[in-house]
């Protein structure tokens, strides 16, 4: 026994610990969505060998490397695609998609839709910081209405995606929204969501604070994580229509969505068992009514 | 007949579309995604109807890009795997040919090739494609492209291509096109015991020790796939031998010099050619896919008249046979070219040959092959 006092961050064990330190920023959320996500998965003791996460670009896209699993950093936009092919080739495995909102919904916005369609066997963390930045703060998708990017600098005029109204409308069938405010809720809204069969998501509101704050003057990563703190509404259950997310206006968050429908390998499954049983059976009809050596019967 | 596995063996009545996904199947391809385009859409057809039999797992993705890296997400699985797709769809993949040249993941990627640009002309032939093959990805990288010229080629060569993917773990193109697609002959599919498949250099090391990019002595790293416990990371950006991201001039320099090295210095390895009458020859005829098959024709039609025409016929286009045709160059009057394209792989012929012999080059915007009589004529007239 050493006299000294040992104290080891719980988590350690499920990260690189030779790729740290990482490339987030001062008080960028990501870091506190993945410190969620290796709670989450403690909590489900899953086998750490069948467990696989794939990102795409950008910051959330670097989830990826910093966790000691098999990790694959991917194209933009394509996460989805890779691991819907990695699913299928090894159903064993529990693959979690880990990424950003340009990343996931602009570029890959139409894998998104079709994998929630298809009922892909997938856990999709979406880290949603209202901006591209990895390149420096452009305006994304999931920009709110007037706020000021550097490719928008009068402000976004078009409207940004509502994400949960999106995933609920094209089939997921586990829907959540939290801020990193929200840890606690956002661990059990990921253990939920890895545990789920099928298409399950969960968008994490993050600060940006080196360029969506800055720009638009919203403060520090602590003067928006106290936004997050008293800006946020929890509303469980809540219909997604109303979920959308104005510039400075209250957020939406809870769980939206949590509904059981056979999922994409599942009914692939059935369809297979089906078939072949069909097929085996018409072949042993055939073999029978074949004629047997000749003997009258 | 049909073995237990699903896999069919003996003659058969088919079109290279058909008979390339039965050699895929031969191959012990048991992952393929794709997307609907003509002319290559039998080949994703057949397979889909195919693979409950023979255990494998087609899905048709939202387009041709997310089918390109789901088969990559599939060989992670542990899966062998392909996509199909044709111009339009093959100009989306250009993005996950980089990606699987850059993280070595062994794949096929069938090109039934049509005329372009654009959408072109989608139920005729084209070869227009073979730049593309080569550097359509942006960023350094070599390739190996494979180019059939009847069912049977289609059958046989896509378990070449396999191979080879397995072989340099390096994406294989395999450059069909329209008229060998839908042309229909007698295919003899062979016995699982006769074929000879290259398995997946899967690695011995235990975790701990195996490092994912590391080279063996033919530069090619050995492979580990998901679940097994390596916990590997694979990135897309330039990488060290632990697969780790790093952002410098001499990583980049060590990993992509390998990744072109490995196939630039295997050239003779991967090679295949057929020669017909190349010794004495004046004038050679350089050719692949459908065009080969009008170029004998031409070559007769030359013959007849007392020419000594010779025929080299190239199977794997792409890395080329330089040194075979620096050396053709010195030893014949001229080199013809036939294409379904404006030029293409001609270039390669002149860089090769650097003004040792006359190149010519017989341009055909596709839409249909040559006519016999055009590549004859181009015979004559060069070896005047």
């Amino acid at each position: 026994m050493s006299d000294t006092c040992e104290l080891e961050n719980p988590v350690e064990k499920l990260l690189r610990a030779d790729r740290i330190p990482h490339i987030w920023c001062p008080g960028c959320g990501i870091g506190t969505t993945v410190n969620c996500f290796a709670r989450a998965i403690q909590q489900c003791g899953l086998d750490l060998d069948q467990l696989c996460i794939v990102s795409g670009i950008g910051c959330t896209g670097r989830v990826a490397g910093y966790l000691d699993l098999d990790s694959f950093h991917t194209t933009h936009g394509r996460a989805i695609p890779f691991a819907t092919g990695l699913k299928l080739a090894n159903p064993d495995l529990k693959v979690v998609v880990y990424s950003g909102d340009g990343d996931l919904v602009a570029i890959g916005g139409n894998h998104f839709i079709h994998a929630a369609r298809r009922n892909a066997d997938l856990t999709v963390f979406c880290v949603n910081n209202f901006n591209y930045a990895m390149t420096g703060g452009q305006v994304a998708p999931t920009t709110p209405l007037d706020a000021i990017g550097t490719t928008s600098p009068f402000g976004v005029c078009e409207r940004p995606f509502n994400l949960p109204f999106l995933a609920t409308s094209c089939g997921a069938v586990y829907v959540a929204r939290w801020t990193t405010y929200h840890v606690r809720q956002l661990t059990k809204a990921m253990v939920e969501a890895i545990n789920k069969k099928g298409f399950s998501f969960v968008e994490i509101i993050s600060p940006c604070p080196t360029l969506y704050e800055r720009r638009n003057r919203l403060g520090t990563g602590l003067d928006r994580m106290k936004w997050f703190k008293e800006n946020t509404l929890i509303r469980n259950g809540s219909d997604t229509r109303y979920a959308d997310i104005g510039f400075q206006e209250k957020i939406i968050c809870g769980k939206f969505v949590d509904v059981d429908h056979p999922s994409l390998l599942e009914m692939t499954e059935a369809k297979m068992a089906d078939l072949l049983s069909r097929r085996r059976w018409q072949e042993i009809s055939r073999r029978q009514r074949k004629p047997i050596g000749g003997e009258a019967t | 007949m049909s073995d237990n596995n699903g896999g069919l063996t003996g003659a058969y009545f088919l079109d290279g579309d058909h008979a390339c996904a039965e050699g895929a199947i031969a191959a012990g391809c048991n992952f393929v995604a794709g997307y609907p385009i003509t002319p290559s859409t039998e080949i994703v057809e057949r397979l889909a109807s195919r693979f409950p039999d023979t255990g494998g797992t087609f899905i048709q993705m939202e387009d041709e890009i997310a089918s390109s890296i789901a088969i990559q997400g599939a060989v992670w699985g542990g899966a062998k795997a392909m996509t199909v797709s044709s111009g339009p769809g093959i100009s989306l993949m250009m993005e996950h040919l980089g990606l699987a040249a850059m993280t070595e993941v062994p794949c096929v990627f069938v090109n039934v090739q049509r005329g372009g640009p654009s959408t072109g002309l989608p139920t005729l032939p084209g070869q227009a494609d073979m730049m593309q093959a080569r550097w359509g990805s942006h960023g350094d990288y070599e390739i190996i492209a494979l180019s059939p010229n009847s069912p049977q080629e289609c059958l046989d060569l896509v378990i070449q291509a396999f191979n080879l993917s397995e072989q340099f773990r390096v994406p294989v193109l395999f450059m069909m096109d329209e008229s060998v697609g839908h042309m229909t002959e007698r295919v003899v599919i062979p016995s699982p015991q006769e074929v000879e498949l290259t398995p997946r250099r899967y690695t011995k090391l235990p975790p701990g020790q195996y490092l994912p990019y590391k080279p063996a002595d033919d530069l090619v790293p050995e492979f580990a796939k998901a679940g097994d416990g390596y916990r590997f990371h694979i990135t897309g950006l330039t990488h060290d031998e632990r697969g780790y991201p790093v952002m410098n001039a001499d990583c980049q320099t060590r990993l992509v010099n390998r990744l072109v090295d490995k196939i630039r210095n295997n050239v003779d390895r991967i090679a295949l050619y057929h020669e017909d009458s190349i010794d004495d020859a004046e004038v050679v005829v350089i050719s692949y896919g459908i065009t080969s098959r009008i170029s004998m024709r031409a070559i007769r039609l030359a013959r007849a008249e007392g020419l000594k025409v010779g025929h080299l016929r190239l199977v794997v286009v792409w890395p080329f046979i330089e040194k075979y045709v620096r050396s053709l160059a010195g030893q014949v009057r001229a080199l013809v070219m036939p294409e379904l394209n404006l030029g293409q792989v001609v270039l390669e012929v002149e860089r090769c040959a650097a003004g040792q012999c006359q190149v010519v080059s017989v341009p055909h915007a596709g839409g249909a092959v040559h006519h016999p009589q055009t590549i004859r004529d181009a015979i004559v007239e060069a070896a005047r």
